[in-house]
């Protein structure tokens, strides 16, 4: 029996289905990403299962106990909130402390726990700081701490890296993946971006208005993805009509040819983008999306006549 | 470095003078050294100050409003705080409506107050009493309290509750551990604000007052009443020394501004 | 959890209905008995009747409510306090308004110190404040009137006591404040660059804030001027000092009918038609304010 089972979870606000029969099955040490626009009903899902939200229907199992009829107090799991949520009152160590208080855990198996804590995500030197004096970062890391340290069933993070600039979100990305292996915990992340549940989930959970669209790992939905949405959500994809039939192409498996073979077009436009040139293809079946590697050879400018293949 | 011209620096000099003027001569008046107001004032002197001792009546009534004011204070913070938690945590029919009743004493003219209060007291035995006193003030300042703990209130982070809730804290301890210690500057400059209220109250007051239960206000408006002089602004002198002090505080922690508009601190 | 539920909680939802009205049952008890009772009161008893005999006679007479409305003493009451009421409401606002804008533009250390000296007064003491005007205007010793005496500006003082320009003054002197903290809660919402798109376009300074600064801050000036009116129709202890016994305004009437004459009844429809006359011009006013600024902000 899977560790966490999710079986036709549904939440309705009065006439508006948020998450619709959603059914899951988690196993346990996996990462699985909740991934979708605004308004799929991921953050709704992990709210049912945090309980800060009361489930219309379905229900949750955890370990195969239910886990919709117990107070959220009571629920045993490990949350990184949106906002991080440190208590701006006390210092790191008793932000991280307080899950271990409310269990009645000794002063000195606390003290260790928490060292051994913020040991693990690289900040045991700001023990004693308070949380407005860290970086977004920092503060990151310390609600991870706090989330784990009282050794959790399951992890969950609500869209955790969306307030840290760019080149901190990859850093955390990775940091985040190698904390969990380590750990080994279950852990299920809701977030809108599809790179980053790409790059740090087991498997992801494609979502749209509340239904789920695929369940699967991050290169299979990628490459063999079940539905439109999906096609279009995960990374760039072009729709075109080929010969009266309906084409889905990635823009890196499109290549410039010679004369003679492929589709003819015009260059639109050109993006460059470090390790990539980004070319917008104007042809007879519409706008193609082209990406072409920087290997530091001559490329298409903007207006030339080009004919493309794939 | 100021932007503005000197018509407007003009301006603004004569509205802080009209505004300062009439405090700043009744504390001078109160130093006078004569039995009446003169200018130009040459000498100094405590001797009105020290003629407060020869009236009870005025040391009484000090005492009185100063009990009156904490008692009706803490009393209405206490019953503000759950109200405010009430009313910025959930999302029930009635809140406005709640929220409105709650804010009505400052819509409703003080003069009304204190005669719906004479009434009231009359018929159900209290008037004239200590005890009616507080309950008009605690009514009277409430409001002031309730916007000051509801700004605190509404600006807290609701995920820090549900963080707490999440790492296993119940009800009561996520109140104590959480969210009482991070609403606390509402809460003191709620107790503050509302002392002042009290402390300055006159106009519902003198309905209610008699001379076996009066407050420092209502004294010196009696007594202003029939005489004018240095005695009463002397009185007056210590009131506005009482209150420099706690406005400097609130100032301090709050910014006068945004505590006068009911917005507290961000 | 803080995105995207659009009805967030932070608890499960059958707690919901009951708890708020738990928190909030001490307060309500205390205004269900405090406040409303004492006001329901007070309405009944303006309908009693009184005799100087037989004192109030708990009964249901149109008596009072038609003194009220028909008797010329009363007209001349109320029409007084209206008139004060709407002087000190157009002096604050033409004072007021500039001095809060004034204000925004100072340097963040001078306008604090300005700031705490113009709201300050509001938390002194009516009595103290009032008293002021009293010392410096107050007949042959108002300490203003000595002085320019003294220089032969003046041969006679300057009237003020038991005059209404005095109780004009006063009262203005007591609620510009509020007027300043609600045209300055109004500048604060301006985005700074508007002001320089606007000089960016052409505008002399003027025309920046006639057209730019001034309608954006009329939100402001408009609740202030509610606010402000509300307060000096209902002020009691600033006119019971400067205009005495001579003059009376609605609540120094009402103080008088029921500490001096006694007539309860006849104090409480004075206290009842003041408190209906002030709810329904503010009520009304804001309405027209909010429909008219409906559009701008929100």
């Amino acid at each position: 029996m899977s560790f966490l089972v999710l079986d036709k979870l549904t939440k309705r606000f009065g006439d508006h289905v948020a998450v619709d029969a959603l059914s899951l099955a988690v196993e346990q040490g996996e990462f699985v990403s909740l991934l979708g626009p605004s308004g799929c009903g991921k953050t709704t899902t992990l709210q049912m299962i945090a309980g800060f939200v009361e489930a219309t229907s379905g229900s949750a199992t955890l370990e195969g106990r239910d886990l919709l009829s117990m107070r959220p107090a009571q629920r045993g799991l490990g949350i990184v909130f949106q906002s991080y949520a440190l208590f701006p009152h006390m210092t790191v160590t008793q932000n991280v402390a307080f899950g271990l208080e409310m269990r009645g855990v000794s002063r000195a198996e606390r003290e260790s726990r928490v060292a051994e804590a913020l040991a693990l995500v690289g900040l045991a030197k700001l023990a004693d700081r308070y949380p407005r004096r860290m970086s977004g970062g920092q503060q990151q890391r310390v609600a991870l701490a706090r989330a784990l340290v009282i050794r959790p069933r399951i992890l969950l993070l609500d869209e955790p890296l969306s307030n840290l600039d760019a080149k901190l979100r990859e850093e955390m990305q990775i940091e985040l993946r190698q904390i969990q292996r380590t750990v080994g915990t279950t852990t299920l992340l809701v977030t809108h971006d599809q790179a980053e549940a790409m790059a740090l989930s087991d498997r992801v959970v494609v979502m749209n208005a509340g239904k789920v669209e695929q369940v699967a790992r991050p290169d299979e939905a990628y490459e063999r993805p079940a539905t439109p949405f999906v096609a279009a959500f995960l990374g760039k994809t072009n729709r075109l009509m080929v010969d009266g039939a309906e084409v889905t192409v990635r823009p890196e498996r499109i290549r410039f040819c010679n004369e003679g073979s492929g589709m003819p077009g015009r260059v639109a436009a050109r993006i460059f983008q470090g390790n990539h040139w980004l070319y917008h293809v104007d042809t007879g079946s519409g706008r193609v999306i082209v990406i072409r590697q920087n290997a530091g050879d001559a490329v298409p400018a903007e207006g030339d006549n080009v004919r493309i293949a794939w | 470095m100021s932007r503005n011209g000197p018509l407007a620096l003009a301006f603004h000099a004569a509205f802080v003078t009209f505004m300062v003027a009439p405090i700043a001569i009744v504390v001078l008046v109160a130093f006078t050294p004569e039995g009446f107001l003169s200018v130009p004032m040459t000498h100094w002197s405590l001797r009105w100050f020290r003629a407060i001792a020869g009236y009870p009546e005025f040391i009484e009534a000090f005492w009185s409003s100063l009990l009156l004011g904490a008692l009706s204070s803490a009393i209405a913070i206490t019953l503000s705080v759950p109200a405010a938690l009430a009313v910025s945590r959930y999302r029930f029919p009635g809140r406005q409506a709640l929220t409105a009743l709650f804010l009505s004493p400052l819509m409703i003219p003080n003069v009304v107050l204190g005669i719906a209060f004479l009434r009231f007291f009359t018929q159900v035995g209290i008037g004239g009493t200590f005890a009616g006193l507080v309950l008009a003030h605690v009514v009277i300042v409430f409001p002031f309290a309730l916007r000051l703990v509801l700004a605190s209130a509404t600006g807290l982070d609701r995920a820090l509750e549900n963080a707490a809730i999440s790492l296993g804290a119940s009800g009561f301890t996520v109140f104590r551990r959480v969210t009482l210690p991070l609403i606390l500057p509402g809460v003191a400059s709620g107790w503050m604000l509302a002392f002042i209220q009290s402390f300055d109250e006159v106009t519902m007051t003198v309905f209610i007052a008699t001379p076996g239960a009066s407050t420092l206000p209502v004294r010196m408006f009696l007594y202003i009443q029939d005489n004018i002089d240095p005695l009463v602004a002397s009185v007056s002198a210590v009131v506005i020394a009482v209150t420099l002090i706690f406005m400097l505080l609130l100032d301090r922690l709050y910014g006068l501004d945004r505590l006068l508009s009911g917005r507290g601190r961000d | 959890m803080t995105a995207v539920d659009p009805h967030p909680g932070p608890l499960p939802r059958q707690r919901v209905t009951l708890r708020p009205w738990l928190l909030s049952l001490p307060a309500l008890v205390l205004f269900a008995a405090v406040v409303v009772t004492p006001l329901v009161m007070t309405v009944v008893l303006s309908f009693h009747d009184f005799s100087t005999m037989g004192g109030i006679k708990p009964v249901f007479i149109l008596k009072n409510w038609h003194d009220v409305f028909t008797d010329e003493y009363y007209r001349e009451m109320f029409g007084r306090t209206i008139r004060i009421a709407l002087w000190v409401t157009a002096i604050c606002a033409v004072a007021g308004a500039p001095e809060a804008y004034i204000l925004s533009r100072m340097s963040a250390r001078w306008r604090g110190i300005f700031l705490l000296a113009i709201l300050g007064p509001l938390l002194i003491s009516v009595v103290a404040r009032t008293l002021g005007w009293a010392l410096l205007f107050g007949g042959a010793t108002g300490v203003v009137n000595q002085a320019l005496m003294k220089l032969g500006l003046l041969s006679r003082p300057l009237p003020f006591m038991f005059t209404e320009t005095g109780m004009v003054v006063a009262l203005s002197h007591v609620l510009v404040p509020f007027m300043v903290l609600s045209v300055w809660a109004a500048l604060q919402r301006l985005d700074p660059q508007v002001e320089n798109a606007a000089l960016s376009l052409g505008a002399s300074h003027a025309t920046v804030l006639t057209r730019v600064v001034l309608p954006q801050a009329m939100p402001g000036v408009l609740s202030g001027a509610i606010i402000v009116f509300s307060l000096a129709a209902s002020a009691f202890a600033t006119p019971a000092i400067i205009g005495g016994r001579r003059l009376k305004v609605a609540s120094t009437l009402a103080y008088d009918e029921f500490l001096n004459t006694l007539n309860w009844p006849l104090g409480a429809a004075v206290a009842v038609l003041l408190l209906a006359g002030i709810a329904a011009i503010v009520f009304g006013a804001n309405r027209l304010v909010e429909r008219r600024y409906a559009s701008v902000f929100e």
